[in-house]
């Protein structure tokens, strides 16, 4: 084995280098370029102070998308518990022969562009969109009513978007589960509800709280669903991020806000590894 | 066991409704396509072709799809190449720091887009050096990377090492034995890593919005500046497009592999 020592570290070269280099040497470009500063001029000074940090906690509009942000991420995780958990149970007990159809149907939004996902909302819910004309071919309206570019919009954009992820997560922790230990519970004298509640759902658990911490992330850094059926106050931190950096080429700024928002997932990544170890989490992905 | 409870009945009625939420945007996206009229969305005034003959003339669209097509493809075999190094790295040899080394692979999946988009373009900006197709393509490269590591670990675990060591018993070299045994037992999972990549690359926006170059516009990049107007059936039946290429590329590849194996067992 000794001799074999070298071979290991020569077949990961090429992608320790690449995620060295293209990932983890660039973000810490980010974390010494949000010390610096910017000159009237649009010019970086290098420099060590805490000024943009000062600058985001300064008075309470940048702190207001920062809850916001944490705010929406945790609606969108519950919406997508209460969502998903559902089908991924109807899969996990369904005999039909169509069980590994339904399985990829839901799946199948995954490999439909994202930004066609967020915009297709624009047709459903717009002023000349589906629910409008129903509503006014029924006669229950005059006036279309104008739903779109609000929180609920945006919220049901994140849903499309990350639905698929949490109802793959729970499926496969479900999958996991002995059916055996169910039909034992019945033969004890469960009922089918008491058999679900007492082996069932504990053992999903885990399932859930990765599909959970996954969402949370991906919402947490998410850009599209605001920038296309938010308004002007539903902007999360990373439009915010975009939008100093793009927008106004402020990258020390930018870089501070990107820290920031880093600290914030690093510390709930921290925490759930912690007590509840973060394999679950890939499983999910080796599954398809 | 079959189900004939009341309670089952609600789940099954429960899954339907999120199917329904699921799919009911992007069907709308699809029929709205084949829309003539120009203003407005709904009602629907007849069926016609007009915006799929307009989207075939527009030169910047085109131009669009081949820079998506380039990008996804490169991005699949760099991605794909060098996720099959590293796995076999990870599931063949032990070595310290392995769990370590592991999940400093897997963490672009859980690095916000966004930041990802600044780190790099402000190491490029650092380096002096524009933005370029190189950029589009590395970036892309880390952003895949993991999901064709977890993909092909996870098949090659499955592999059992027994048949590479009879085939170096039988005195095939290391090379010889990944070309004649593990490669072709791997193939499923490295097509499905690969297009997977492509995927992903094909349909990425946010980060490519701070990578791209009014030169190497992708599909999704045009989307974006095309919906900052309105949206307009144009975007639909461009939409309807990118979903029948996106959708029937896997389940094409599916198929296709199913019937090879058989062919070949």
């Amino acid at each position: 084995m000794k001799s074999n020592s070298w071979k290991p570290w020569a077949l990961l070269a090429p992608s320790l280098s690449a995620v060295f280099l293209l990932l983890i040497i660039p973000v810490c470009f980010v974390i010494v370029y949000s010390f610096w500063l910017r000159a009237p001029s649009g010019a970086d000074i290098p420099a060590f102070q805490m000024g943009n940090y000062a600058k985001f906690f300064e008075d309470f509009f940048y702190p207001k998308i920062l809850i916001r942000t944490i705010r929406i991420a945790f609606e969108t995780v519950i919406l997508c518990v209460v969502m998903g958990y559902i089908p991924a149970y109807y899969f996990y007990l369904s005999q039909s022969r169509y069980k590994q159809v339904f399985l990829l149907l839901i799946m199948l939004p995954f490999w439909v562009s994202f930004i066609i996902r967020t915009m297709s909302w624009i047709n459903i819910m717009g002023d000349t969109g589906l629910i409008n004309h129903f509503l006014l071919k029924i006669g229950l309206i005059e006036t279309p009513i104008s739903m779109l570019y609000n929180e609920f919009t945006v919220l049901m954009g994140l849903i499309m978007y990350l639905l698929p992820f949490m109802v793959l997560n729970i499926y496969v922790s479900l999958e996991g589960i002995d059916k055996s230990l169910l039909e034992a519970a019945r033969c004890m004298g469960c009922t089918e509800w008491q058999a679900f509640r007492e082996v069932t759902l504990p053992l999903s658990l885990p399932g859930v709280s990765a599909g959970c911490l996954l969402v949370f992330v991906l919402t947490a850094g998410t850009y599209l669903p605001p920038m296309i059926l938010g308004g002007p106050g539903n902007d999360m931190i990373a439009n915010l991020i975009f939008k100093r950096v793009i927008g106004t080429l402020d990258w020390p700024f930018g870089s501070a806000i990107s820290v920031i928002l880093l600290s914030l997932l690093f510390v709930i990544v921290w925490t759930y590894n912690r007590y509840l170890g973060i394999n679950q989490i890939f499983k999910s992905f080796q599954g398809n | 066991m079959k189900h004939f409870s009341p309670g089952w009945t609600l789940i099954r009625i429960y899954t339907f409704l999120v199917y329904v939420f699921m799919f009911a945007p992007i069907v709308v996206v699809i029929v709205l396509a084949f829309n003539p009229k120009q203003f407005g969305i709904f009602p629907m005034e007849g069926v016609s072709l007009r915006w799929f003959i307009k989207l075939a003339q527009n030169e910047s669209i085109i131009e669009a799809f081949r820079n998506s097509l380039i990008l996804g493809s490169l991005t699949a075999v760099f991605s794909t190449g060098i996720g099959i190094l590293a796995a076999l790295a990870f599931i063949r040899f032990e070595f310290p720091g392995k769990n370590t080394f592991n999940t400093i692979l897997l963490s672009p999946i859980m690095i916000p887009e966004v930041v990802l988009g600044v780190a790099l373009l402000l190491f490029l900006r650092f380096l002096q050096q524009p933005k370029s197709f190189v950029l589009l393509l590395i970036g892309h490269v880390v952003l895949t990377l993991p999901y064709v590591l977890l993909i092909v670990q996870a098949r090659l675990v499955g592999i059992k090492k027994e048949y590479e060591e009879a085939a170096k018993t039988l005195g095939a070299n290391a090379f010889q034995t990944f070309r004649d045994v593990t490669f072709p037992l791997l193939l499923p999972a490295i097509l499905a890593g690969a297009l997977f990549a492509f995927t992903i690359s094909f349909d990425d926006i946010t980060a490519t919005l701070f990578w791209a170059t009014a030169q190497n516009q992708t599909v999704p990049v045009k989307i974006f500046s095309m919906l900052r107007n309105s949206i307009s059936p144009e975007i639909n039946a461009l939409g309807a497009v990118m979903i029948l290429l996106t959708v029937t590329t896997p389940l094409l590849a599916g198929y296709l592999s199913r019937k090879f194996s058989k062919v070949r067992s």
